[in-house]
């Protein structure tokens, strides 16, 4: 029989040889973050897998949609409509006080605010490792996603792109544990960071003092520093405070406004000037 | 011909693919370690067909697939796949229960030793979850040491 032993290194020497190049590999990819432009061909080399799992949720989704029966079809377009009627109603006030801020901007000489270019993605249903909240969308380098381009949906901030595929990426959500996100309140303009905290729907403000202040309820928007996230995005709601002063830091948690469990579309904004905009002020 | 040399990578690729299936919430957790049990199988029937090599790159799709730093999958399953590499002609003899016993030890071994990894280069605290899949590795290994075994012989792989 031909054994392992018969030809090539022996199987310790290979194994020292695995464990080297692994730990090598794991100090250089996550240290030192060099592995930018292999990351995107092994990405999308491995595409092809991604898609063959989604397979089956969107057979199931296809095969759902064809079974929708008339009368919801019909209810779906009402509440829809009524959307759209209340939505339209809000942009009007908005197109009103748009121009406003525009004509206070021109009259302080602030640099007026750029509207971002944006592209709907949507949610590819691959698993994930359970240690990492991340996200797989269906858009890639072909469709103009970047690194660490920044996500929303409907209510709030999402997270950002963590690496990016030819045909898909993986997006980091706001509540993993490596991921922090500057934030001003909506009430008071104070700025903090607010740092994932590994759960589903939690976030949590870092180095917060005894003295600032802060309430439940308060609104938490992106501040646009850092110039990742553009400004004035929503981003979270502080749901508790807890002023101990034995702690050197008050807990503070927040919860993201951005329906996290339930993804469905993303919208991924395009923008260059946040950081300028933001050293201005 | 062609079949005879595909099917080993043909089979892991198929593994991965189970191994990022989306499932229920409630299930999930159980996901048993496809990748492992199947390079398991072949490095305990064919060790001179897949080994150390083998598993390194298996690890290294995983790492990608998974989104977890490049090298945690790969350092983990070559140090399974020596253990098994070293001891094939014992593991050989054992019958399928026994063996079942020794995959859910390594699958205990190969989740520990990944958790371990990860919190040593971020936050994540130890919840009993992550060793779940050392069950269900446990409970699906007869199942898919039948069935490789079979796709074995009738190919008459060697």
């Amino acid at each position: 029989m031909d054994t392992i032993f018969s030809r090539g290194p022996s199987l310790a020497t290979r194994l020292t040889m695995a464990v080297i190049l692994s730990c090598t590999l794991i100090f250089v990819d996550h240290k030192l973050d060099g592995f930018q432009s292999t990351r995107l061909y092994l990405n999308s080399a491995l595409s092809p897998l991604q898609y063959i799992a989604n397979l089956p949720s969107l057979i199931l989704n296809l095969s759902a949609k064809k079974l929708t029966s008339h009368q919801d079809l019909v209810a779906e377009n009402q509440r829809l409509t009524d959307q759209l009627f209340i939505a339209g109603e809000k942009l009007q006030r908005f197109a009103v006080l748009e121009q406003e801020n525009k004509d206070l901007r021109a009259l302080l000489d602030a640099p007026i605010a750029a509207d971002y270019k944006k592209i709907i993605a949507e949610l590819m249903s691959v698993d994930r490792n359970p240690f990492s909240r991340q996200i797989m969308i269906n858009k890639g380098t072909l469709s103009g996603i970047y690194r660490s381009q920044a996500l929303v949906d409907e209510f709030g901030v999402i997270g950002q792109v963590m690496e990016v595929g030819t045909t898909n990426s993986r997006v980091l959500l706001l509540t993993d544990v490596t991921h922090s996100i500057p934030v001003r309140s909506l009430r008071n303009n104070i700025r903090f960071i607010a740092s994932g905290s590994g759960g589903i729907n939690e976030l949590f403000l870092e180095h917060v003092t005894h003295s600032s202040d802060v309430a439940v309820g308060d609104v938490l928007v992106s501040s646009g520093l850092g110039g990742v996230f553009p400004a004035g995005y929503p981003v979270a709601k502080v749901t508790k405070v807890d002023k101990d002063e034995r702690q050197e830091f008050a807990t503070v948690l927040a919860m993201p406004l951005a329906a996290l469990d339930r993804i469905k579309y993303v919208l991924l904004l395009e923008h260059e000037t946040s950081f300028q905009n933001e050293e201005v002020q | 011909m062609m079949a005879r040399f595909f099917t080993i990578p043909f089979s892991i690729i198929v593994a991965l693919v189970l191994q990022i299936v989306p499932l229920p919430a409630l299930v999930d957790i159980y996901r048993p370690d496809w990748a492992l049990i199947v390079l398991s199988y072949w490095a305990m029937a064919l060790p001179h067909r897949l080994n150390v090599a083998g598993a390194f790159i298996t690890g290294i799709g995983l790492d990608i697939l998974l989104g977890t730093p490049l090298g945690i999958h790969s350092l983990v399953l070559s140090i399974c796949v020596f253990i098994l590499v070293a001891n094939y002609q014992r593991l050989r003899n054992y019958s399928v229960w026994q063996q079942s016993i020794v995959i859910a030890l390594l699958s205990a071994f190969y989740h520990l030793l990944q958790f371990w990894l990860l919190h040593l280069l971020t936050d994540i605290y130890f919840r009993y979850d992550y060793l779940m899949p050392t069950i269900t590795s446990m409970v699906f290994w007869p199942w898919a040491f039948w069935f490789l075994r079979r796709l074995r012989r009738q190919l008459k792989l060697k």
